[in-house]
């Protein structure tokens, strides 16, 4: 097996290196593979792409243009490549082309035990770390069965940091998206309020991201002492920061012409297409895991679902702005509900030892051991179990066969399935917009290629 | 997975409906897989929330309900459906031998990537799919990384033009 023998048919084949997942040209194709590409690349059935194509006339090959768009591109948020067929500056076909940062997550995560899984999912979506190891955990949890037994303090702590995390990745979303319509200032403010957060984060987990807190059975440590004071100050400080952005944005008319009625997309597309998160409730729809599908203590939390009405990346914006406000509304209630008691379950079949009880226990070192170097055995079992990130639906799914490391994870990845919806998004626009439409999309580079 | 302990199995358009953790479970033949489909989407699960596979190579004996034949590959399917808010999981079976199925693009649009991304990792083909290439790997990579039999950090790194 010689990656030489098809590389050389590859480039035989088509004069060059660039192989088929790439947008083709409109005259290596016939009028119906064309048609058939439009479909594939806007996600439609063959019937609905030739509706599309009696409403316009195809355009003529000397007519449009093929560019590239990354991966090297500030606006694409990492290593996104978007190919564009343009007819003067409408985008008429948009393929997103990934994998650039592909490192086999889900590989990886079949030789780590689900004691170390931890640290490989909060490397995905590496905005939002402590919702992706919280769905790893609960799947985890579910498979073991005590899913019912997590501590009252462990569960709660976890909501607090899973709010707070959706608090900053929305407020880097309000930077990036600011970078990338033009508001440069709003970048730094973003970034800004964020670190506030990220630096909480890092009083509690010992990092700012990657923190590989939330672990199967709890949280890692316990809050340090202070932590209320702290969770006030930020609370304290957003308000008014959020007030700014809405002088900054929100009512500046040039942000509004800049972002209303671009990249719309209907609900019946959305839905269709996977769509979840702050891209499916722009359309109108109040769907929330948090309040459709409860889990941890959301139900007994009283919190509003923003929705939006137009599906355009304005609706986008204004919902990412206002769930900051209603994740505090929701912090400032797990304020006064957290608990005293333990910060992970005391099962000893996955809780390691205290440190205080290593040095004075020959069993309790074995067993800490026994914990790290061979993990815990999952009994036999699959699970699907999602949750609300930031971005929409993050779901875990593991197979366990019995043994400590999971059969086979994979992560079912808001940003992937977000990302596929943007030739939808863009199809008709201008190509000034399109970086619009990719910023309102708020893609994770991380979680999409895993 | 766990099965109910009911003497007679529970149905759902002539499929064993099992149970797994307390999640639903509908185990569906390959031979009936777009039939049941669309009896689903008319059900009212209206979104396919996701869109994997398993190789079972290395864990053949795994548990599964009387009547389903334990294939090498095992498509999963998440179903949602928002009205209801219900989750349902459509699993089937797929042969080594024949390492294909057909694709759910024409009932759920969304789940286009979802195809490629099994295609690429496991070699399974979708019959009827519009653009079945590879997603996440290269597009010469030779094999396919998540089935059992391709060995991690064994594997020589391909890139293309590389030196040697």
């Amino acid at each position: 097996m010689t990656p030489r023998e098809g590389e050389a048919t590859i480039s035989a084949a088509a004069g060059t290196n660039e192989g088929n997942q790439e947008l083709r040209s409109r005259s290596e194709l016939t009028a119906k593979e064309v048609m058939r590409e439009v479909g594939a690349v806007l996600r439609m059935s063959e019937a609905d792409a030739a509706l599309l194509a009696e409403v316009e006339a195809d355009p003529g090959e000397d007519q449009t243009m093929i560019i590239n768009m990354g991966p090297q591109h500030p606006s694409t948020h990492g290593v996104l490549r978007l190919m564009l067929e343009l007819q003067g500056e409408t985008v008429l076909r948009c393929k997103p082309i990934i994998g650039y940062l592909h490192t086999g997550m889900e590989k990886t995560g079949e030789s780590l035990t689900f004691m170390q899984g931890g640290t490989n999912v909060t490397r995905m979506d590496y905005l939002s770390p402590l919702n992706s190891e919280l769905v790893f955990s609960m799947a985890t949890e579910k498979l073991l069965g005590i899913d019912g037994d997590i501590p009252e303090r462990a569960v709660w702590i976890r909501m607090l940091m899973s709010e707070l995390n959706r608090m900053s990745s929305h407020l880097l979303f309000m930077a990036t998206n600011g970078m990338d319509i033009g508001a440069v200032s709003m970048m730094l403010y973003g970034w800004r309020e964020r670190e506030v957060v990220l630096r909480f984060f890092q009083k509690v987990t010992g990092l700012r991201m990657n923190h590989n807190f939330i672990r199967p059975g709890g949280v890692a440590a316990d809050l340090p002492a202070g932590w209320r004071d702290d969770v006030m100050s930020i609370l304290d400080m957003l308000p008014d920061r959020l007030g700014e952005y809405d002088v900054l944005m929100t009512n500046q008319p040039i942000w509004r012409e800049r972002l209303q009625g671009v990249g719309v997309i209907t609900q019946a597309e959305a839905i269709a297409l996977g769509a979840t998160g702050p891209i499916l409730r722009s359309t109108g729809l109040a769907w929330d895991l948090r309040r459709d599908m409860p889990y941890m203590h959301y139900d007994e939390l009283e919190f509003d679902v923003i929705v939006g009405s137009y599906g355009d990346a304005f609706d986008r914006y204004a919902i990412r702005l206002n769930e900051i406000r209603e994740s505090m509304r929701i912090v400032r209630q797990i304020l006064d509900r957290v608990p005293s008691g333990d910060y992970r379950i005391q099962d000893k079949k996955v809780t390691p030892p205290p440190r205080a009880r290593i040095d004075e226990s020959m069993e309790a070192l074995i067993h800490h051991f026994k914990i790290f170097t061979e993990g815990f055995k999952v009994p036999e079992g699959e699970v699907y179990v999602a949750i609300e990130s930031p971005r929409g639906e993050v779901g875990c799914y593991i197979a366990s066969d019995g043994s400590p490391t999971p059969y086979r994870m994979h992560v079912r990845a808001p940003s992937f399935v977000n990302v596929q919806a943007l030739p939808h998004m863009m199809r008709g626009g201008l190509v000034a917009d399109a970086v619009a439409v990719i910023s309102s999309v708020d893609p994770v580079l991380g979680e999409v290629d895993r | 997975m766990t099965t109910g302990e009911t003497t007679t199995p529970a149905t759902l358009h002539g499929c064993l409906l099992g149970d797994s953790r307390g999640q639903a479970v509908l185990f569906v033949p390959k031979s009936s897989y777009m039939s049941t489909m669309k009896k689903l989407v008319d059900d009212g699960y209206e979104m396919c929330a996701d869109l994997t596979a398993v190789d079972f190579l290395t864990h053949a004996s795994r548990t599964l309900p009387d009547g389903v034949l334990p294939e090498r590959f095992e498509i999963v399917v998440n179903l949602l459906s928002l009205s209801r808010r219900e989750r349902l999981r459509v699993r089937v079976q797929v042969s080594e031998s024949d390492p294909s199925i057909e694709s759910l693009f024409d009932l759920y649009p969304g789940t286009e990537a979802m195809e490629r991304e099994v295609f690429d990792m496991f070699g399974i083909s979708f019959a009827g799919h519009p653009d079945l290439t590879r997603i996440l790997m290269p597009e010469d990579w030779q094999g396919h990384p998540l089935r059992k039999d391709y060995a991690q950090g064994r594997i020589p790194v391909q890139f293309k033009g590389a030196a040697s």
